[in-house]
């Protein structure tokens, strides 16, 4: 609602765009993070043993110095951390969003937004609802659907006996889908937030990050899901 | 040209309204879109009804006080303003709904008329610079670099009309913000108040319940003056460079 005062002590932190400064940088954080695991993923390519003993090596970075598993366990909480803020940051501004217009247009067109512009936040959810079934598959729970098995110690098995079944590689392609549509705003939106996008032409390269993030990642993350379906990688 | 009207009817402030339909014939398409509603409102007149009540005043695309969302967009289909806009961009036989602007930090008055005086508080908060009265001064003795000046020039064109608002899914008025931090904030007569400018609109954009930008550029396309998308990124790292001083 319109407020007819002017605000006194305005604090920079408490501001709407401190909320997008912080969805930016944890967002960041999950690019960095998806990119390092989408690489990890295409070592599937390189046999059983090259993949079981990425997984195994994962465990060991950092040791002795740190003990075992610790890097995990620091990637790990870096990256709840991040999770949470960015959902709270999303949750809080959707609210908002919702109140700035509680009565809606009878006719209204989009113009020049994207569709994956304006699905950030269900395609947000839709990722968060993907987080947790991939994180229940295959670190929690280790699920073999074709067996029924759980907490199976070899990744790569586990993985070739997932995709091998087809409605497993659709879930996660529908995900991949879901995935390069936030990047591909997303990545733009983060450059923007942060305010490195001051000409035409820093806007136009922020675009193009978004477009080449979206399909380097989405489409790594696609191929081993795929290649094990048609019997590539079994 | 032959028209049905969708209008937005709603007496007052406090009571609901409601889309009410007209039709309309022999519009010329010379005439503007507020002429065709003064058409009409003549015929409201005559027919002894309330006439619908909009807002105008230059009719010349200066002040932005003309505000009509038309079939869905901020000023209607070109890229100019509701007083701009004329009947030759619509055809004959043609269904037109006009609604106000929708944000709740834009209430409706009545029918298409809204207070914008949200915008005047956020002017009020920072948009201005401090200058000393008496005689103005030699108006070279302060250089401003050319590209800066070209840039605080043509984000200067803001009319404040809100048709940022009324586009934007969020009903952000980032893009309003930014035209004006970058057109004070590109200009050497804008640097004293720079940090704590940006810190006090934002503030009093956010307590008047304007909606968070998530950059999806719909404001940039509903603009008449064709801001461009960048004073959002200079508005970001404004706020970000006052955090970094700690305001
Ligand atoms: C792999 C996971 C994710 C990545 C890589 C990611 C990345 C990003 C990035 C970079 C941004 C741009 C920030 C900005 O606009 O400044 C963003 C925005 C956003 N994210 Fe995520 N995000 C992820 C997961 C999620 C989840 C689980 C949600 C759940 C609600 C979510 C909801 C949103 C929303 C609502 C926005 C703001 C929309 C906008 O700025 O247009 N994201 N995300
Ligand atoms: S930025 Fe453009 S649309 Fe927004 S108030 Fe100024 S002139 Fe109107
Ligand atoms: S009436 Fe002044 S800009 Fe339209």
């Amino acid at each position: 609602m319109a407020t007819p005062t002017l605000v006194k002590g305005a604090r920079s932190t408490r501001s709407t765009i401190a909320l997008k400064l912080a969805m930016a940088v944890s967002g960041l954080i999950f690019i960095g993070y998806v990119l390092a695991h989408m690489y990890g993923n295409l070592k599937a390519f390189s046999g059983e043993e090259a993949f079981n003993e990425y997984a195994h090596h994962i465990r060991e970075i950092g040791e002795p110095i740190l003990p075992h598993a610790g890097a995990l366990w620091i990637f790990r909480v870096v990256l709840l951390l991040a999770l949470v803020v960015h959902v709270a940051s999303a949750v809080a501004l959707w609210r908002r969003a919702s109140k700035a217009r509680t009565q809606k247009y009878a006719v209204k067109k989009n113009i020049r937004s994207s569709l994956s512009s304006r699905t950030m936040r269900w395609g947000g959810l839709t990722l968060l609802l993907f987080i947790v079934w991939h994180l229940l598959h295959f670190t929690i729970v280790k699920v073999d659907v074709s067996t029924g098995d759980t907490g199976s110690d070899n990744p790569y098995r586990l993985l070739v006996d997932s995709f091998d079944v087809w409605w497993m590689t659709v879930i996660y392609l529908v995900a991949m889908l879901a995935l390069a549509m936030h990047l591909h705003h997303g990545m733009f939106s983060a450059i923007q937030t942060l305010g490195f996008t001051n000409t035409a032409k820093s806007r136009a390269r922020a675009r193009e990050a978004g477009w080449i993030l979206a399909v380097v990642v989405a489409g790594g993350f696609s191929l081993v899901p795929i290649f094990t379906l048609f019997g590539v990688i079994s | 040209m032959d028209l049905t009207l969708n209008i937005w009817r709603q007496p007052d402030a406090v009571t609901h309204g409601a889309l009410h339909t007209y039709q309309l014939a022999g519009i010329s398409e010379d005439m503007s879109f507020l002429e065709m509603l003064d058409v009409l409102n003549e015929q409201l007149n005559a027919a002894g009804e309330d006439p619908v009540a909009f807002d105008s005043d230059c009719r010349e695309g200066i002040c932005g006080t003309c505000s009509l969302m038309i079939n869905g967009q901020a000023h209607g289909p070109e890229v100019t303003t509701t007083c701009q806009l004329h009947m030759r961009s619509f055809k004959d036989g043609d269904t037109i709904t006009v609604e106000p602007w929708r944000a709740d930090a834009f209430p409706v008055l009545k029918d298409l008329v809204t207070d914008r005086s949200a915008f005047d508080r956020i002017i009020q908060s920072g948009g201005y610079i401090s200058a000393n009265t008496g005689s103005a001064p030699e108006a070279n003795s302060v250089p401003a670099p050319r590209d800066k000046a070209m840039r605080a020039f043509n984000v200067a064109t803001c009319i404040g009309c809100g048709a940022c608002v009324a586009a934007c899914p969020n009903g952000s008025a980032s893009l309003f913000m930014g035209a004006k931090i970058t057109h004070l904030g590109e200009l050497p007569q804008g640097q004293p108040e720079r940090y704590t400018r940006v810190v006090d609109m934002v503030a009093q954009h956010d307590a008047e319940g304007f909606g968070g930008c998530t950059n999806i550029g719909e404001c940039t396309a509903a603009c008449p003056k064709e801001i461009p998308l960048d004073v959002i990124s200079q508005l970001n790292k404004d706020l970000r460079t006052a955090m970094k001083q700690g305001r």
